[in-house]
């Protein structure tokens, strides 16, 4: 069969494995040189992550926002896009549910897909901003993300202290009604079966619906094949008549609602929405979904598995703390250890050749022996 | 020491496709071996396998008479093999001593020591009669002195085996005559040289011996001097081939394409069309003839809506075109071959099946509700690239980046040509390809003339202009200069024409 392709695909895979592995040896050695025994330590995270059911519970919740702000990345990349945004698009659709979930009152099944709805759209009017200038006026996309992930964090900040401020603790939101959760009768009771005591809940289901909506966007319909060209060709896709600024806004915004979702799923889980103190707390899913797209290589499928791999590491990070005294922030090191390699694949690359390059010296010793 | 080079029997495959058929090639000492074939023979594969970048299923290879097993550049330059790659390889800016020692830097005292190469590069220079300035930045210099970069980066690398691949394809008459000689310098000091290109006249005027190939099979090695340029033609295509472009007369009708006042303004903002006239009927070829430069490019995009138009208008079958978005001029009726294949034309890294419903994805069959319909695309791919020939490796899965030249511009001209639009573009068809492939490209725009549409051909080939077309319209500054019968005028009338000469005889204005 095909050698090359085989070979590329092998080595697609191959890159994120080796990174995976690296970054773990690399922490086993920070861990090591701190004095603690590192398999101790990997033994804590692991149990952490799938130890029990409740862990799993935890693990696979956690792993819902990254998914989102994951594929709140990936769209974007795929039409040749960095959108840095996601953590403002994240508050953003997590404050317009918060706030649907204080002021309407509705049964619960239209108060749940109202909030989500709404979340989306508000990280959908976030995104398109920035998509707007950049298709106008050719203003980069990261620029104006960046700036407006500031804009976000103090605008939902005032937000919460003017209009929904709660009476006993000033650093959250007032309390929502309670139609809004994202309890649904029978899921809920299962889950609570299979996993019980953690903060697992419909939003999972949700964010798997995105992934598959996302690939089938990107890969089935017509505008995800313009989306695709915009982005490998802008010049080949404005021959061939396709609009290519009004891909680039669109791309930004269905983006950006990714995010929305992601922050009224996850706002709505934890009933409120915290006053941060900076690009922290929340916001940083935000940022984890850059590490999600990169390590999934902007696919559905690919952003699912890797958030659930940085989603199992933060769920274990506490438990390593708790049992192996090893500090949390190791896990925040290996994940971004493991983006570091990803990203420099080529370093890898030239680790996969090195059974070549050990026949070139082999080869120029024979060479110099011939010549002799 | 007979052969430094002996690929003896080297077969590769890609999935079910043999893209090299138990090729040889022998490589003398001190010999310009020319190989020859048409675009997606599998020239590019043959010296891939030698380069390293692909591992052969099959026969070996010997350097110096040492079977090698060559699994990467690396190696292939370890054992003296450079290549001259047809798309520089080079950083625009850096100067040409950096680029040169880019990857094996002399450092002295933790400092690069550009010094010392910068003199070495000069003696190289020297001794090859390259004339490159080794100071001077990439940006500053014209394409022919990048490829003598080129040329001395593989020196400078002690290259002792050098493939040009496709040199002259970028090059102008002069530089390609003085590439010849810096070709004749290097086997007269020792070198050795392997010429992959599909000119049958370089081969003639340079080459000792030819290897040719077809279809991924070896043909046969010929002593250059012994042969003519139809039999190589002949060897390489495996037919005799016409070098007259074989047509009937036009039966020309009505104005398709109406142009008046045209202007338009290039990136920098000078009117490089100015106040232009011009109409194509259908049922005729109209060629423009022209120095580059001088308004055709601006020209084209201001018909295909590239590019805004300051003031005039165009007209399509009645229609006003000027403020038309470009799928709407699409719908309308143009067909458009661009002139810059990779550009425009293809979306590199889609699949061949994907780039062939570019212009008409969004239509059923091949989406229905904003769906894409695999099957229909895969389908309509399939046929058209049957009908029109259009070769690679992993049939329409393969990515348009993987094809050879000639396949991917074969793959755009079935794309439009399909499309049955009333007037079709063809903005440099042939630039690069083989004489098979040229000769398919002119049949295909003289069976859409014979179709009874207007094409208007855009060539800087004054013999493809002369051959092909049935009008021939002179462009000069932005301007029409004249429109003239193909077949009452010739190359010198043209040439004078073309740079700014007043015509005197009895043509007909527009």
């Amino acid at each position: 069969m095909n050698k090359k392709l085989a070979n590329f695909n092998w080595r697609k895979i191959l890159i994120p494995i080796f990174s995976i592995i690296s970054a773990f040896i690399i922490g086993a050695i920070i861990i090591a040189a701190s004095g603690k025994n590192p398999l101790d330590a990997f033994s804590a995270l692991f149990s952490g992550i799938f130890g029990n059911t409740y862990y799993i519970g935890e693990w696979l919740f956690r792993s819902v926002p990254i998914i989102l702000t994951g594929l709140a990345v990936a769209f974007a990349f795929r039409t040749g896009l960095f959108n840095i945004g996601a953590p403002g698009q994240l508050a953003m659709g997590g404050l317009t549910a918060v706030v649907i979930g204080i002021f309407v009152q509705l049964p619960w099944f239209f108060h749940m897909p109202l909030m989500i709805i709404g979340g989306g759209l508000a990280g959908f009017l976030w995104g398109l901003i920035p998509g707007i200038l950049k298709a106008r006026y050719r203003v980069h996309e990261v620029v104006v993300s960046i700036m407006l992930n500031y804009t976000a964090l103090y605008f939902v900040n005032y937000a919460i202290l003017k209009f929904i401020p709660n009476p006993t603790n000033p650093a959250q939101s007032a309390a929502m009604q309670p139609s809004a959760t994202l309890n649904v009768p029978g899921i809920t009771e299962l889950v609570a079966a299979i996993f019980p005591n953690s903060r697992l809940n419909f939003g999972f289901l949700i964010a798997i619906a995105a992934c598959i909506i996302f690939a089938f966007i990107i890969n089935k319909t017509s505008f995800g094949y313009e989306l695709r060209a915009v982005g490998l060709n802008p010049s080949a896709a404005e021959y061939a008549g396709m609009k290519v600024n009004r891909n680039i806004a669109l791309s930004m915004a269905i983006a950006g609602a990714f995010a929305g979702i992601a922050g009224a799923i996850y706002m709505t889980s934890l009933g409120k929405i915290d006053v941060e103190q900076g690009l922290t707390g929340y916001y940083l899913l935000g940022f984890d979904g850059i590490a999600v797209a990169l390590l999934g290589n902007s696919t559905g499928v690919g952003v699912f598995l890797s958030a659930l791999l940085l989603g199992g590491l933060k769920a274990g990070a506490a438990s390593m703390q708790a049992f192996a005294q090893v500090p949390a922030e190791i896990v925040e090191i290996m994940s971004s250890l493991i983006l570091l390699f990803v990203a420099s694949g080529y370093f890898f690359e030239r680790i996969l050749d090195k059974r070549a390059i050990k026949k070139l010296h082999k080869i120029r010793q024979q060479k110099v022996e011939v010549s002799e | 020491m007979e052969y430094v080079i002996e690929m003896l029997d080297i077969r590769k495959e890609f999935g079910g496709f043999v893209a090299n058929d138990d090729i040889t090639l022998q490589l003398r000492p001190q010999e310009i071996h020319a190989l020859l074939g048409e675009n997606g023979a599998g020239k590019s594969t043959l010296m891939s396998v030698l380069f390293g970048l692909y591992s052969p299923d099959g026969g070996e290879i010997r350097v110096r008479g040492e079977k090698v097993n060559i699994t990467n550049p690396n190696l292939a330059n370890e054992l003296g093999i450079g290549m001259v790659h047809q798309h520089f390889k080079l950083i625009h800016n850096f100067t040409v001593t950096e680029n040169i020692i880019l990857g094996m830097e002399k450092t002295k005292k933790g400092q690069i020591d550009l010094k010392s190469a910068a003199q070495e590069i000069a003696a190289l220079s020297e001794k090859y009669n390259l004339n490159v300035d080794p100071n001077a930045k990439i940006e500053d210099i014209s394409v022919g002195m990048q490829q003598r970069v080129e040329i001395l980066k593989m020196l400078y690398r002690h290259a002792e085996i050098l493939i040009f691949d496709e040199p002259t394809a970028v090059l102008t008459p002069q530089e390609i005559e003085e590439l010849m000689q810096i070709m004749k310098r290097l086997v007269a000091e020792g070198k050795s040289i392997i010429l992959i290109t599909h000119k049958l006249a370089e081969i003639k005027e340079v080459a000792d011996r030819c290897t040719v190939i077809r279809r991924g099979k070896y043909i046969d090695t010929v002593n250059v001097g012994e042969v003519n340029e139809n039999e190589l033609a002949a060897l390489m295509v495996g037919r005799e081939v016409s070098f007259v472009v074989d047509k009937g007369p036009a039966t020309p009708g009505a104005d398709v394409l109406k142009i008046e006042h045209l202007t338009v303004k290039d990136s920098r903002g000078l009117k490089v069309v100015n106040d232009l006239k011009l109409s194509v009927r259908e049922g005729e070829i109209l060629g423009i003839a022209g120095i580059d430069g001088n308004g055709q490019e601006e020209l084209v995009e201001a018909i295909a809506g590239l590019r805004k138009i300051e003031s005039g208008k165009i007209e399509l079958l009645g229609t006003d075109l000027t403020k038309m978005p470009i799928r709407k001029r699409t719908q309308t009726g143009i067909g458009h071959i661009p002139a810059d294949r990779h550009k425009h034309g293809l979306v590199l890294d889609f699949l061949l099946s994907e780039n062939m419903v570019l212009q008409n994805y969004y239509e059923a069959p091949y989406s229905k509700t904003g769906i894409l319909n695999q099957k229909a695309i895969t389908d309509y791919s399939e046929r058209l690239t049957a009908e029109f020939d259009v070769r690679s490796a992993h049939g329409i899965k393969s990515s348009a980046r993987s094809m050879s030249g000639g396949n991917q511009q074969k793959a755009i001209i079935a794309r439009e040509v399909d499309r049955s639009p009333k007037f079709l573009i063809a903005s440099q068809p042939t630039r690069g390809l083989d004489v098979g492939a040229i000769e398919f490209i002119h049949s295909k725009l003289i069976e859409e003339r014979d179709k009874n549409r207007a094409v208007l051909l855009i060539s800087f080939e004054l013999d493809e202009v002369l051959n092909v077309s049935d009008r021939i319209a002179v462009i000069c500054e932005g301007k029409i200069v004249a429109v003239l019968d193909a077949d009452k005028t010739n190359e010198k009338e043209l040439g004078y024409l073309m740079a700014g000469g007043k015509y005197e005889g009895g043509m007909t204005h527009e």
